[in-house]
């Protein structure tokens, strides 16, 4: 059979392309442009090829940043992770507490991340916050303004009072979907409590712990607003993540071409980490279904 | 091994039940002899597994007594009841080998690891899967995970009971036959005590020495596949076992004759007296035949072949009455009547069989 060709259907897809052009393909572009040319305003450009790149991966301070980072957020997943399943397993299954609970555990996720940081910037501070009064009148030395090591714990428990949650009700979710009867069987089977865990619960909440994982890696990875609010990314450089530092680079500064590349370079890390999640992930669907 | 008694036993989901429809078992008592092997028949949602998950400790009943031998084991907990249970969908342990899950059971009561190979490769060659033992459970198909969740169920040879609640739906017809042919043997082998829950009579009629019909809540009947046959003690007894079921017409019985609607009347194989209630005769459609004038008026509306034999559907007086004719006898068109064995007539009282006395 003849299929009639007919190209103008290609005209319907033209809004979209508009649409994405402005929104992601043309600002993206223009940073390109910035990290590969120099400038001095005026719209003048000068050829600068590679040199912004070269000059990021030799940074010191882009070390310093990358590695505070990777610190940052190898803490707050070994922390959260571990922590959201075990809220997740002594949540109540059903009833009224379960929703009670459930609003409860919402409730840090919905708090703007600015306001985040505020509560814990005013909750922290020696002179009136309730925790760094309650700590400096126990006779704890803390101060986050003037400790890195305070400072770096503040920002941590921040981030866990926020996020948590995430990862909790995402592995209540997965809880929820295991049918009654597996744990049924294992009662028949005279399965101990770690054995249920280890060969049921954890199994059945794999996938979605690897979305929280991979949401928990990206959010952490590019955290600004919380740690800006509440530290300034101080004292020093101490709290300084990488896109605090890029903000400071490209507003602060007014270095463009280097703050260009920096992004560029950060963009493909986070897009190559979220590959090999995804990579990973579905590899596992396919395991299952086989 | 024990016999296990329901004494008095009743069971609600809900907190307060009220009324007797807050039941989804209803009062019973009941003796599982040690070694029988039963099955469970009743349609879906009338509390068979509920009934099952009471003896296996799974549910706790809200009322009754459960007795192991003399042992009362109401309170006791799963494991201490050393019960084994299959349930109606497959469950495995996704990232155990099979040969993993087969022995978990064992494993988990601290059997020594000589016995739990010979037992598991044992149990392998039952369910045919000898040849993927090492495999991870995780990519099997259903029905191989099914066979795996019965293995795990038989790989205890100690057990009080083994319960299996509809264990065959998710398996092939042809394998179904085969794997119930091995319960079979298995149970004739080690005599543990059986309790199959189906609501495919064939199931239970092929599996079972004894077969216990449910119907809402309440046990109706138990008896061997004859009995429920001949006599089924309660018309959904009637209904359901048989294909099709028996024939049930509302009647006024006195002494040996029953009273049809549109002024027919039938003759009785015994004497009733005047029952009171709502009365029914009920006759299987294999004990009515077709005539020629001798019996009751018959109205046809269609017949249906179905291979062995033929199934004539019509009313008489109204109510609908099927025949079953054997393949190879003749249907012809001056078939006008129907005679009802007397013998084989049984009269119910308000759903619930009546014996008759002398004529």
């Amino acid at each position: 059979m003849d299929k009639t060709q007919n190209n103008k259907a290609w005209f319907l897809v033209l809004p979209v392309l508009l649409v994405v052009a402005f929104s992601a393909v043309i600002p993206l572009m223009t940073v390109v442009n910035y990290a590969i040319n120099d400038t001095f305003g005026n719209n003048q450009f000068f050829w600068a090829g590679l040199e912004w790149f070269e000059e990021m991966v030799a940074s010191s301070r882009l070390h310093d940043a990358l590695g505070r980072q990777i610190l940052f957020s190898a803490i707050i997943l070994a922390i959260e992770v571990p922590l959201g399943i075990y809220i997740a397993l002594n949540m109540p299954k059903k009833g009224a507490w379960a929703s009670v609970c459930l609003v409860l555990m919402a409730l840090p996720l919905l708090i703007p991340f600015n306001v985040v940081g505020t509560i814990w910037q005013i909750f922290g501070r020696v002179d009136i916050g309730l925790l760094g009064h309650t700590l400096a009148a126990i006779g704890i030395d803390y101060n986050y303004t003037n400790d890195p090591i305070d400072a770096w714990a503040t920002v941590i428990v921040m981030d866990v009072w926020h996020w948590t949650s995430l990862v909790a009700l995402l592995s209540y979710a997965g809880l929820q979907s295991i049918p009654q009867a597996y744990y049924q069987a294992a009662r028949i089977d005279q399965a101990s409590r770690w054995a249920v865990f280890r060969y049921i619960e954890l199994p059945k909440m794999q996938g979605v712990l690897l979305i929280a994982v991979l949401l928990r890696f990206m959010d952490s990875f590019m955290i600004y607003t919380e740690p800006f609010v509440l530290t300034g990314g101080g004292p020093g450089n101490s709290t300084t993540f990488l896109s605090i530092d890029l903000v400071k680079m490209a507003i602060g500064q007014f270095d463009l071409g280097p703050a260009a590349a920096f992004s560029l370079m950060y963009f493909l890390v986070i897009l190559l980490v979220s590959w090999v999640f995804y990579t990973v992930m579905t590899s596992l669907d396919r395991q299952e279904s086989r | 091994m024990a016999r296990i008694t329901l004494s008095n036993l009743a069971h609600s989901y809900l907190a307060k039940p009220a009324t007797d429809a807050d039941f989804a078992l209803k009062q019973m008592d009941h003796v599982w002899q040690d070694g029988g092997a039963y099955a469970l028949l009743g349609a879906s949602g009338c509390g068979k597994t509920t009934l099952l998950n009471i003896i296996s400790g799974l549910v706790r009943p809200s009322q009754g007594r459960v007795l192991f031998g003399n042992q009362d084991m109401t309170d006791a907990e799963t494991a201490a009841r050393n019960i084994a249970q299959v349930f109606q969908f497959p469950v495995v342990y996704d990232t155990m080998t099979v040969r993993q899950n087969l022995a978990f059971p064992l494993r988990n009561r601290g059997k020594d690891a000589a016995y739990i190979k010979a037992r598991v490769d044992q149990i392998a060659a039952m369910i045919g899967m000898e040849t993927i033992l090492d495999r991870r459970a995780q990519g099997l198909t259903a029905d191989a995970k099914q066979k795996i969740s019965l293995g795990r169920g038989m790989v205890r040879e100690d057990v009080n009971a083994i319960l299996f609640d509809e264990p065959l739906t998710v398996i092939d017809p042809h394998m179904k036959w085969e794997l119930r042919t091995q319960l079979k043997s298995l149970h004739r082998e080690f005599g543990h005590t059986m309790i199959y829950v189906t609501h495919d009579q064939t199931e239970a009629l092929t599996f079972a020495d004894k077969v216990v019909v449910m119907y809402d809540g309440h046990v109706v009947q138990l008896g061997t596949p004859e009995e429920l046959f001949e006599a089924p003690a309660h018309t959904f007894v009637g209904y359901f076992i048989g294909s099709p079921g028996m024939n049930i017409l509302d009647a006024q019985v006195s002494g040996t004759r029953a009273q049809l609607t549109g002024g027919v009347e039938v003759a009785l194989g015994h004497g009733y007296g005047t029952p009171k209630g709502r009365v029914q005769i009920g006759i299987r459609p294999e004990y009515v035949t077709l005539t020629q004038g001798d019996g009751l008026p018959f109205a046809l509306t269609r017949i249906e072949d179905v291979g062995r034999h033929r199934i004539v559907r019509g009313t008489v007086g109204g109510q609908l009455v099927n025949v079953v004719v054997p393949e190879g006898q003749p249907l012809g068109a001056d078939l006008t009547h129907v005679r009802f064995a007397p013998e084989r007539i049984n009269v119910y009282a308000d759903d619930w069989r009546i014996a008759g006395g002398a004529v």
